[in-house]
């Protein structure tokens, strides 16, 4: 039974600070994870959508939000995963994207409905910004990324996959 | 049947199927030829396991007897698995291994392409998901036969007799009985037969531009409709499933 309310607006708010277990410079709002908040008699729902279907990062993500409302006396907390509609990097916030680039991540390229462009030519370097750069392998080490290699500054990096 | 328990039976073997395989594609963790394959390997194997998850979930809240994805997964026998034989064979060696990537990817490729449209919103919404994590799949299955078929005499003949061996058992991957056809009546799940030329157009395309002989069917390998395994799968369950059985309702 909720005994105190909480508007939509200020838990969406207080889930600003629940950031990717793998890349901590961003939250789930810049993501596109967190896809809405309910509120009923009942308690309060958070609704995410996961990016990948095995995302390890679901579990902790979880917990995170489930640790924080608490501590704000927000409860009970309910965290659902719906599927539809798929989640996509076209979700992503120019901001986001910008503070994925300072990260050492390099960010999207396209849009990416439609046609998932397997492997991206020319990703710009996210440390010198040549687009002088080849593919090593599309999987890195999480689900989302493929690993490049960057042919001036010689550096290798991570791309967030267009998904 | 009941429609309930046709759904519940049918989203048993889409979730046995990337259970099974993503248990192999695990076993090449530090095992694989170098470690960007190692990587890709076990991102393969995790789709998978998240496909696994969510189906078998599902399959759960479609019995309605109380039963987890854990439970699914990790308290029924051998004979109580409906996976196609194919994802259930061992490594054997990386040819292997890749050209079962190659004939599964294919038929997932279209097989989810095609249950989009389900008239269950829940499988809908699952195939959109997985169908983009697929056709990574297929690309990497892809530009691995070829660079094999393309490599040296040697990784052209393992890959050739990988695609050889288990040709036989790529026609259960369209095998319907009862189940299927009281749920395709209804829209709900895609008619397998009809994925068939299109699968065999992209697998001949991959071996062709391997400079690769495509196969001629013979006798073809069946069984997993009516959970009836090779031996394999139960030395499988024995392993994923010891500390369940060992230690009941373990968790992290």
């Amino acid at each position: 039974m909720v005994t105190e309310t909480h508007t939509k607006e200020e838990i969406l708010a207080l889930l600003q600070e629940i950031k990717d277990p793998e890349i901590p410079v961003l939250s789930i709002q810049d993501i596109g994870m967190l896809r809405d908040v309910h509120i009923t008699n009942n308690g309060y729902e958070v609704i995410l959508t996961p990016t990948y279907t095995g995302c390890p990062a679901m579990g902790i993500i979880e917990a995170d939000i489930k640790a924080l409302l608490e501590t704000k006396g927000i409860s009970p907390v309910k965290v659902s995963l719906i599927y539809s509609p798929a989640w996509t990097t076209d979700w992503m916030t120019e901001e986001a994207k910008l503070k994925m680039q300072r990260y050492g991540i390099a960010p999207p390229e396209h849009s990416s409905c439609g046609n998932i462009a397997i492997a991206e030519m020319h990703v710009p370097c996210p440390y010198c910004g040549s687009k002088h750069t080849e593919l090593i392998s599309r999987f890195g080490a999480t689900a989302c990324k493929s690993l490049y290699k960057c042919e001036d500054c010689k550096e290798p990096f991570e791309y967030f996959k267009c998904h | 049947m009941t429609q309930q328990e046709a759904l519940f039976k049918y989203i048993l073997r889409l979730g046995d199927n990337a259970l099974i395989h993503s248990h192999r594609l695990s076993e090449w963790c530090s095992n694989a030829p170098f470690l960007e394959e190692d990587l890709a390997l076990t991102n393969l194997a995790l789709d998978m396991i998240g496909r696994a998850q969510a189906l078998l979930q599902y399959a759960g809240s479609v019995e309605g007897k109380g039963r987890t994805e854990d439970t699914l997964a990790y308290r029924r026998s051998e004979r109580q698995y409906y996976n196609n034989l194919l994802v259930e064979l061992p490594n054997t060696d990386f040819a292997y291994t890749i050209a079962r990537l190659l004939f599964v990817s294919a038929f997932e490729k279209e097989y989810y392409a095609a249950l989009q449209n389900s008239a269950d919103s829940t499988l809908a919404a699952i195939a959109a998901k997985t169908l983009k994590e697929i056709k990574y799949h297929f690309a990497h299955a892809h530009d691995w036969v070829v660079r094999l078929g393309m490599g040296t005499e040697e990784s052209k003949q393992r890959v050739q007799n990988a695609v050889n061996d288990w040709w036989m058992y790529t026609s259960e991957l369209f095998e319907m009985d009862e189940t299927d056809e009281q749920l395709v009546k209804d829209g709900i799940v895609p008619d397998l037969k009809a994925l068939y030329p299109a699968w065999l157009q992209a697998v001949t395309d991959t071996l062709k531009a391997a400079s690769l002989d495509v196969p001629v069917s013979g006798y073809m390998q069946t069984g997993s409709r009516k959970g009836i395994h090779t031996e394999h799968l139960g030395h499988l369950l024995s392993e994923m499933q010891y500390l369940q059985r060992a230690y009941p309702d373990a968790e992290w």
